[in-house]
Formats: C-alpha cells, sequence, structure tokens
C-alpha cells in the first residue's frame, strides 16, 4: 500500500496548476522539437535552462523530463508523414511508417503509435515506481569501491552500445574523461590543465559541452546536408485503427515496450537503441516478416512503444543511483545540481515529492501528449515548412543566451564555440558524441570514489577485488568486454545498427 | 585517426591530484596509438570532407555574439550573429534575414530581458 500512497502524493505534486502548466509546456516543446529535424531534445533542454531558474526544482525537473518524452512522440510524426526522422530514435519508424502514409493508411499509423507510445509510457511509469525505490535502497549500501565499479561498468556498457567503432567509442570515453578533470582538484585545491585561464578553474560546464557538440555541430552539419523535404500534403484522416490493425499492432507494442524498457536501464542506452532493437526483433518474430519495409503496422509499433519506454526507464538509473545512462540524463543531472540537488538514492528518501512528483507527472504528461497531439498534427505538419534558414540563427542565438545566461560570462560562449569545432571534427571522423559526454559527467565522480575507496583501504587497490559488490560489477564489465570482442556479438550488434 | 589532439594533454599532470589524470592519459595514448595504427593498416574510407563555408561562418557568428553581447549589447549582438550565420547558407536574402533578426530581437527582449529579468546589457550604453 505504500505504492499507493506514494503515487498518490506524486499525483498531488503533479497535479497543481502550476506543475501541469509546466509539464504542458513541456510536453509541447519536446513535441515542437521532435517534428522539426536538426533540433535535438538535449540542445532544446540546455536552451531552456535558463528558463528554469526561477521554478521550483520539481518544476524545473518535470518540465525538462516533459521535453525529453514529447520529443519521442513528435519525431514519429515527421517520420511518419515526411519520411524524415525528426528525433534519431524515429529513423526506423521511417522505414514503415512512411510507406504506410504513402498507402493512405498515415492516420493508422499516427494512431498506432500515439497510442503505443502511451502504453509504453503508462508501463513504464509504472516500472519506475515500482523498481526505483527497492533499488535506491540497495544503492545506498555501496561504498565508493562499489562505486566506481558501478561506474566502470556503466561506462563498459556505453562503449559496447555504443554506434560504431567500440575503439573510438572507448577513445571518446577517455576523452571525455580527461575533459571532465578540468579545473580545481577536490582534494588538494590544485587547478588542473587550465592554462592559467581563471574561467576555467571551476572546470567546464556541461552545458556549454553539450551545446557545443549537440546544438552548434548539429546546425553546421544540417547547412551541408541540405536535405530535401517531400511533405505528404493529402490531408490525414481515420485517425484510428481497424479492428485487424489492432491485433496486428498490439502484441508488438508489448514486445517493444518490454524491450524498451530493459535497454533503457542499461547505460549507454535509452530511446534511440531501443527502437532499433525493437524494429529487429519485430521483423524477426513476426509472422508476416515480409511486409516489412512496405508498410508493416508492427514496424511502427514496436520501435514507437519501445523508444517511449526506453526514454522513460532510463531516468531510472539517475534517480537512484546519480549515474546518467545517456547525455540526456547527464544533463539531468546537471539540472539537479543547478537546483542545489545532489542527485543520488537519497533523493528517493529525502525528497518524496520530488521523486513521486516527477514520476506522477511522466504519466500525466504521456496522457496529455494523447490527448493533444493527435488533434495538433496539422499544425505540427505546417510548422515543417518553416525553412531552415529561419530556424538556424535562431538556433544558435538562443544557445548563445542560454551560455551566458549560466554565468554571466563570455568566455563560455567561446569555449562552447571551440567544442562545436571539436564535435564537427569528430562528426568527420565517425567518432560518436554520446559516450565523451557520459566521460564527461562521469569522470570526475569517478576520480573522487577511486581516491576515497584507496584511501580508506590505506592504498591497497584489492579493495575492488575483495568487495563482493565491486567485484561482481567488474566481473559482468569483463564479461561484457569479452562478449563484444567475439567476432559473432560484434557483427551482430553491427547487424542492429545496419537497419 | 586523428586522435591525436589528446597527445600533447597526456603527462603535464602533477603528482599527487595527477594520478588519475596520468592513468587516464595514459590509457587514451594507447589508444590513440592503436587506432592510428588501424588507420594505417587497414585500409579504410577517408574521412569526409569538410565544408569550411559553413563551419567558420556559423562559429565565427557565434564567437562574435559572444564579443559583441557585453560590449555592444543583446540588440546589437543579435543582428550580428544572425547576418553572419545567415551568411553560411547558400541562398542569402537581405531583407529576410533582416526581419528575422528584428523579430528575434523583439521576442528576446521581451522573454529574456521583460520576462526572465536576465542581467543582459541591452545596448551599448546601458553601462
Amino acid at each position: 500500500m505504500d505504492l499507493l500512497n506514494n503515487i498518490g502524493l506524486g499525483l498531488g505534486v503533479a497535479l497543481t496548476p502550476i506543475n501541469l502548466a509546466y509539464c504542458f509546456i513541456g510536453v509541447l516543446v519536446g513535441t515542437l522539437v521532435g517534428v522539426l529535424p536538426g533540433l535535438g531534445p538535449l540542445a532544446t533542454m540546455a536552451m531552456l535552462l535558463p528558463l528554469t531558474f526561477n521554478l521550483a526544482p520539481v518544476t524545473a525537473l518535470i518540465m525538462l523530463a516533459g521535453i525529453y518524452y514529447g520529443a519521442q512522440y513528435g519525431g514519429s510524426t515527421t517520420a511518419i508523414l515526411v519520411n524524415l526522422p525528426g528525433e534519431s530514435s524515429s529513423v526506423v519508424t521511417c522505414l514503415d511508417g512512411y510507406q504506410m502514409a504513402r498507402q493512405g493508411r498515415a492516420g493508422a499509423a499516427l494512431a498506432v503509435a500515439a497510442l503505443g507510445s502511451f502504453f509504453a509510457g503508462t508501463f513504464a511509469t509504472m516500472v519506475i515506481a515500482g523498481f526505483a525505490p527497492p533499488l535506491a535502497e540497495v544503492a545506498l549500501k555501496f561504498g565508493p569501491a562499489a562505486y566506481f565499479s558501478l561506474m566502470v561498468l556503466g561506462l563498459v556498457s556505453a562503449v559496447i552500445l555504443a554506434a560504431g567503432s567500440l575503439l573510438k567509442a572507448f577513445s571518446m570515453i577517455l576523452l571525455g574523461i580527461l575533459l571532465g578533470l578540468v579545473g580545481t582538484d577536490v582534494n588538494s585545491g590544485m587547478a588542473r590543465f587550465t592554462f592559467n585561464i581563471s574561467a576555467l578553474s571551476d572546470g567546464i560546464g556541461f552545458v556549454i559541452v553539450a551545446m557545443g557538440v549537440f546544438g552548434f555541430t548539429e546546425v553546421i552539419v544540417n547547412l551541408e546536408l541540405k536535405a530535401k523535404r517531400e511533405i505528404l500534403t493529402k490531408k490525414v484522416k481515420n485517425l484510428w485503427l481497424t479492428k485487424s490493425e489492432f491485433k496486428a499492432a498490439a502484441p508488438a507494442v508489448l514486445r517493444g515496450t518490454l524491450l524498451g524498457c530493459m535497454l533503457g536501464i542499461l547505460p549507454g542506452g535509452g530511446a534511440l537503441l531501443s527502437s532499433f532493437a525493437a524494429y529487429t526483433l519485430e521483423k524477426k518474430v513476426s509472422k508476416n516478416y515480409a511486409q516489412f519495409g512496405r508498410g508493416a503496422i508492427e514496424g511502427v509499433a514496436a520501435p514507437e512503444s519501445a523508444n517511449n519506454a526506453g526514454a522513460q526507464t532510463s531516468f531510472i538509473p539517475l534517480l537512484t543511483l546519480g549515474i546518467p545512462s545517456n547525455p540526456v540524463m547527464a544533463l539531468m543531472i546537471g539540472a539537479m545540481m543547478i537546483h542545489n540537488i545532489q542527485p543520488g538514492p537519497q533523493i528517493v528518501i529525502n525528497q518524496p515529492e520530488l521523486f513521486w512528483g516527477m514520476i506522477a507527472s511522466m504519466w500525466v504528461g504521456n496522457l496529455m501528449l494523447v490527448i493533444f497531439n493527435l488533434p495538433l498534427i496539422g499544425i505540427w505538419v505546417k510548422l515543417l515548412s518553416v525553412p531552415y534558414r529561419l530556424l538556424f540563427p535562431s538556433i544558435l542565438l538562443f544557445c548563445g543566451i542560454g551560455i551566458y545566461s549560466l554565468s554571466y560570462n563570455t568566455f563560455d560562449i567561446y569555449i562552447a564555440a571551440l567544442f562545436g569545432l571539436l564535435g564537427y571534427i569528430f562528426v568527420k571522423l565517425e567518432c560518436e558524441p554520446a559516450p565523451l559526454m557520459l566521460g564527461f559527467i562521469l569522470g570526475p565522480m569517478l576520480e573522487e570514489n577511486l581516491r576515497r575507496a584507496l584511501l580508506l583501504s590505506r592504498g591497497d587497490p584489492t579493495i575492488f577485488v575483495t568487495n563482493p559488490i565491486s567485484a561482481g560489477m567488474l566481473i559482468v564489465a569483463a564479461i561484457l568486454l569479452g562478449i563484444v570482442i567475439v567476432p559473432v556479438v560484434r557483427k551482430k550488434r553491427e547487424d542492429v545498427f545496419v537497419e | 585517426m586523428v586522435m591525436a589532439q589528446a597527445y600533447p594533454f597526456g603527462n603535464s599532470a602533477r603528482m599527487g591530484p595527477g594520478y588519475f589524470p596520468t592513468l587516464i592519459s595514459g590509457l587514451l595514448i594507447t589508444l590513440g596509438v592503436l587506432v592510428a595504427l588501424r588507420g594505417v593498416v587497414v585500409e579504410g574510407h577517408k574521412p569526409g570532407n569538410f565544408h569550411f563555408r559553413p563551419l567558420f561562418l556559423v562559429l565565427a557568428s557565434v564567437v562574435l555574439f559572444g564579443f559583441a553581447l557585453e560590449r555592444l549589447g543583446l540588440m546589437i549582438a543579435i543582428f550580428t550573429l544572425v547576418v553572419l550565420a545567415s551568411l553560411g547558407e547558400n541562398e542569402f536574402r537581405k531583407r529576410e534575414v533582416l526581419i528575422l533578426a528584428s523579430i528575434l530581437a523583439m521576442g528576446s527582449f521581451l522573454v529574456f530581458i521583460y520576462g526572465l529579468r536576465l542581467q543582459i546589457p541591452v545596448w551599448p550604453l546601458s553601462y
């Protein structure tokens, strides 16, 4: 009954007018950026961060979370109607969704995406409510050694799950860790890697790096891509499913949801990986796999449910362990810190209103998305006709103002520009920026826990092996690493991303 | 393949606070060498072409925005950014860009200065 009480408490927080209003703004903005290609949830959240300074922490987090899962909805709309993924997690939705739209079944595709997402969102919310508190309790018992090993495990799986070359992903993580170490050393007060620039003595802000690598770089890359947009102007009608469509889609939604929930929890997972994996799985188990790529409704239902489920369950490691599983979650940590909240297992116990309020708001937000989005599809499609040449200077401007307002220092803007350049080089070298961001946020934590653990054991490094929790996690990490080096699995992994 | 950007960072660390960075740098250098070696041994595809025009103009517009913000105020900084960034696009339409800049300037003023009361200088003389 504890659970019911807690959910009641959460609903009480989520349903206050102000939180409801910001939840609405969050999902609306999220859908908007989801619809617009070339503007991701991460850059948007970073841009809107200054807007949340004056809000209560819980309201701010509700809005930011809304942007993330709202974007998953929006992305599918563009994918289905325009054959252009508004969000990278909707890439696979294009395959069958657009085909359905060309056959005049756009309404059904949109409906199944929305309903599937809603089901997945509801289910994932329950998973969070059920699993997060016990997990947090376990996490409270973790010592520094266990934390260190946990982060190593997290980073290792982030490497494994990243697209592209393993070596490069590893290098990106290490580079991220190094960048995260810039600034004053916590233990000795010594300035490291600051080149005697006083603005660097506090380290480089996560938001600044994120805006550079994701915001600026994306703009530059988009400018050279010159994507053509073919918009289906046909009126979307019949926003509902026939009985046979429903029958075909329901099990796919269920499978997608379960898969998404699991992959969302994994470090390095989240919405993107979930949708890819769900599509691949669906293609394997579905009876009419020949239909895939030619407008199979399962091909829309499964990935769309999975990406929403994954987006939500990726909050679990964040809320219970204080460890982000993807760059968006890392940004959430940044937002929490701005509001003086220490992310980690203490949140569940010390700030139940915050924790349960956020969870309840996710469900409320999902409900809003279903109710508002289907009627609003026409407006979203119109928005797509806004040419990019008007859009990108606005994006740059909001990024610029956003960065400046963090600490009123123009130096931060230069740093972000530098990371924009760096990000562009990474794109050209086919290096994924996501592991870099994870390393960046985990680096300082990793060092702190390593030092604390060694301090407690008086410099004896065997503590990582003798502590059972720590040893267990290191073993899992080693096994995972061993597995990917085996060529067979590596090939499978590539298959998933090739789809 | 050009992971070498990280190299000079390598061992500039000191003992004590430098322990962890040295460890990580060491690993990174090893990996960098590995990646580089693979680049030499395995015939891979070349890195994609750099498009310098958008790269330079976008970054320059942002840097100049930062430069102008505290000295000339938000309004002038916005016009600088929008015009310069728009040059990065192939078709530059003067009127459209100026209209966009004006709208953005007004909007930013309403939202950030009036609405959120951020402490940003608006005009050159607001000091």
